[in-house]
């Protein structure tokens, strides 16, 4: 990890772009400064807490390629008042960041099996990087399927690289809206559909999904019948953080402190709370 | 096209999977096979619903007019799916429309041919049943989880 | 072979100054408002003496007694955490510097405190605490560098309160380590006395400075039978078998409703438990919006907006976070640190304004089970 002594204290990073993906939804790529000429380095699914000056912290993934060393970035939904006031920066402006936190995805374990990527609408960012690993190192895994479902066409994330990505060979890239208009020609419905137009191999799969918590209890369904074991299951959660690192509870789930043993966990360590009310 | 080359396309849907020899042989004798190209309509809304479809290639769009919302696609169906249920329940009238997004071959079955069967033959009604009820479970499912918005803020 | 020395009463002042001679910031029970607190003092003489307190279920209420003892209380509504993990404290400034900015982080000069008059269950809960603030992948700065420093004068507990059921916890009445000096305050025929434990070299070198001298075998008997006498009184019990397993189970108990029609959910319970350690942070900036602060404060999973989250609330309902801060408690904080959270020191169940009763609460969900 590249931080300050402190991990409560945060370290300046630079905007080097700004690139809007939908209407409410951009990426900042970012510097960060590391000092000593360290390099940033992070595993897929890994998130950072991006400091607004004098606004607050909010936990966003990391949604760039982990081999790209001097600017990572950060797909962000503009919810609330810290993404609001981050939308609102321009190249060159300064942000906080402590980071980066968390578990990664399977990346490495993956190696050898076919990969399956559940997506839904921002859900796709922390997922990002792994396609980005995969497509460097692409025949030390099988097939590939990425599966992403979005709420219209027009919230679509990374549409010219999901165009890319489905150009290379045995990578299925499948997507829904849940609603459509007249002028798109794609699928539309929810992204469990997506399922009845591929044939996995569920012994020899491993799964990667992030979304709305609802939406991946649907894909678990899917999943399951597929026949992919439950170990081989990995879903990313979201919960409130404000420390990142363990300390501050707010984000427990059963026993579990998300920022730290999460976001990404293997289905048996959360299966049996996620069908529990408020927990 | 003969009827056995039909029954071995029909074979390779999912939605018979499983089927007996005999129901394979009663939905045979009210299949043909259709093609419909991109951008024309299959069915249209409050029209006599009396066909349902299997889905081999291509992408159909159910469309509904929601007023000065416009064309409202809720659905898409496409390879191995099923289009089609109001056949099989009164008042056999479709809801939707129905367009083809991109070139559709499928094989397409009687409905009012298949309905006097499952009258005639419980046994083969209750295996249409079935097998229906799971695409409305599906698209019922479907369905909550579009009205959910979950992705929405 | 006995360490225990025997330290006359009135030589209990001489330790105070012993701990401030070694620049340490005295923390001891005082009365404040009508209750006794922890809070810094200059000499043992601002002991509550002879002063005791009456605890049960949403009631406190303190009483004048007719003996000189310095520790005849239980616990206070304050506990030591508020020291090692401040309610309210500044994390960094920042200063804005054109498109860029600088943070500082806190450069405030860290206290070296000596609590004295921990009680057992407290010290179980500063244990405990040292374990959520190093979780084994994260430190807590503001509490390392706090705690690192504390010397710690136990006082064994030679009375139960009515809310007490340290026992059940196995935190109690005697403290078993994690302390530098433990005293059991003895007033009997002999006088008023101390048995003083040294528990670290560091308590070891004080007591060497003080006028001391080694027990006898019988002072030491009478100090013990005064605390096994507590440990036959507890004002409560938990019964702790299977606990994790009942808790666990008992997710969808329709108990929870009973219990939620009742919670206020004022957090009160989090914020005089010992061991609560939830916090949030909040940000400011001045007016010319040039220097920004970052502080923390505690927190309490009974809040509203605890599990809140843009788009929506994970724990919107009463009944969700009662559940959450006893399955917590009880039985998570086991899964996640390897002990429960509770040290039987029943302050939760004094300061609750309804009384609701942590031990009650377990009888009633084990009936449910």
């Amino acid at each position: 990890m590249v931080h300050n002594i402190d991990p409560m204290i945060p370290i300046p990073a630079h905007i080097r772009r700004v690139n809007w993906e939908t209407e409410d939804t951009f990426t900042l790529l970012l510097e960060p400064e590391c000092g000593n000429n360290n390099k940033f380095q992070f595993l897929p699914g890994q998130f950072n807490m991006l400091y607004a000056f004098g606004i607050g912290e909010s936990a966003i993934s990391i949604s760039s390629d982990p081999f790209k060393k001097n600017t990572i970035s950060h797909t962000i939904h503009r919810l609330g008042i810290v993404t609001n006031s981050l939308s609102q920066l321009k190249h060159g402006d300064t942000i906080g960041l402590r980071g980066p936190f968390g578990s990664g995805w399977p990346v490495e374990n993956a190696k050898g099996m076919d990969v399956c990527i559940v997506a839904g609408g921002i859900g796709l960012a922390p997922l990002r990087p792994v396609i980005y690993s995969i497509l460097r190192s692409r025949k030390k895994y099988r097939k590939i399927f990425l599966l992403y479902g979005a709420r219209s066409p027009l919230d679509l994330l990374y549409r010219a690289e999901l165009e890319q990505w489905g150009k290379f060979p045995d990578i299925h890239v499948l997507i829904t809206a849940d609603h459509g208009d007249s002028s798109w020609k794609g699928n539309v419905g929810v992204v469990t559909k997506l399922f009845s137009y591929i044939k996995l191999d569920g012994f020899r799969t491993t799964a990667m999904i992030c979304g709305p918590e609802i939406m991946m209890k649907f894909t678990l369904q899917e999943l399951q019948q597929y026949g992919v074991p439950p170990n081989q299951i990995f879903i990313s959660m979201e919960r409130n953080m404000k420390c990142g690192i363990g300390l501050c509870g707010h984000c427990q789930c059963g026993p579990k402190f998300v920022c730290k043993d999460g976001p990404v966990f293997p289905l048996p360590q959360v299966s049996h709370l996620l069908d529990k009310k408020e927990i | 096209m003969a009827i056995k080359d039909l029954s071995e396309i029909l074979q390779t849907h999912p939605f018979v999977n499983d089927l007996t020899e005999q129901h394979l042989q009663t939905l045979i004798s009210c299949v043909t096979n259709v093609r419909f190209s991109e951008g024309t309509y299959i069915f249209h809304e409050g029209e006599e619903a009396d066909k349902f479809y299997l889905i081999r290639a291509g992408r159909v769009a159910l469309e509904i007019h929601a007023g000065k919302k416009g064309i409202i696609r809720v659905q898409t169906i496409g390879p191995g799916e099923v289009l089609g249920w109001s056949w099989l329940i009164s008042p056999y009238r479709w809801h939707y429309d129905a367009c083809v997004v991109e070139d559709v071959r499928a094989l397409t079955f009687d409905g009012k041919c298949l309905r006097t069967k499952c009258e005639t033959d419980h046994n083969f009604g209750y295996e249409m049943l079935k097998r229906f009820s799971q695409v409305l479970e599906q698209n019922l499912k479907a369905t909550r989880m579009q009205l959910l918005d979950i992705y929405g803020s | 072979m006995n360490n225990s020395l025997k330290l006359e009463s009135h030589h209990l002042n001489t330790l105070f100054n012993s701990l401030k001679r070694d620049n340490y910031t005295l923390i001891a029970p005082i009365i404040s408002n009508g209750s006794i607190i922890y809070e810094q003092v200059n000499s043992a003489e601002e002991l509550p003496r002879g002063w005791t307190d009456e605890q049960e279920a949403a009631t406190y209420r303190l009483k004048k007694q007719n003996d000189n003892a310095y520790f005849s209380y239980n616990v206070s509504p304050y506990s030591w955490k508020k020291f090692l993990f401040p309610p309210h404290i500044r994390l960094f400034t920042v200063e804005s510097k054109g498109k860029s900015f600088k943070i500082n982080s806190s450069d405030a000069p860290i206290p070296a405190y000596a609590f004295i008059g921990v009680r057992p269950c407290e010290l179980n809960a500063i244990k405990i605490q040292d374990k959520v603030f190093n979780n084994g992948q994260y430190t807590d700065t503001v509490y390392k560098t706090r705690r690192e420093k504390v010397f710690i004068v136990a006082v064994n507990c030679t009375q139960a309160g009515g809310t007490c059921f340290c026992v059940s916890m196995n935190t109690g009445p005697k403290a078993k380590g994690g302390f530098d000096i433990a005293l059991t305050e003895v007033i009997n025929e002999d006088g008023h006395f101390f048995i003083a434990d040294p528990g670290s070299e560091k308590g070891t070198k004080l007591m060497e400075d003080i006028p001391c001298s080694t027990a006898r075998q019988s002072e030491i008997e009478t100090a013990e039978r005064l605390v096994q006498t507590t440990a036959q009184n507890m004002g409560r019990s938990l019964d702790t078998n299977d606990i994790k397993k009942l808790l666990f189970a008992s997710l969808d108990s329709p108990y929870w409703n009973d219990v939620a029609s009742r919670c206020l959910t004022c957090a009160n319970c989090t914020l005089v438990c010992p061991t609560c350690f939830c916090s949030t942070v909040e940000d400011i900036t001045d007016i010319s919006g040039e220097h920004a602060e970052r502080w923390r404060r505690w927190d309490s999973c009974f809040t509203m907006d605890f599990a809140r989250v843009f788009g929506g609330n994970f724990r919107p309902s009463s009944k969700g976070r009662y559940r959450q801060w006893l399955t917590h408690k009880l039985a998570s904080w086991i899964d996640q640190f390897g002990t429960s959270g509770c040290v039987g020191c029943g302050r939760c169940i004094t300061w609750c304004p309804v009384g609701i009763d942590i031990t009650e609460e377990v009888k009633r969900l084990k009936n449910e089970y």
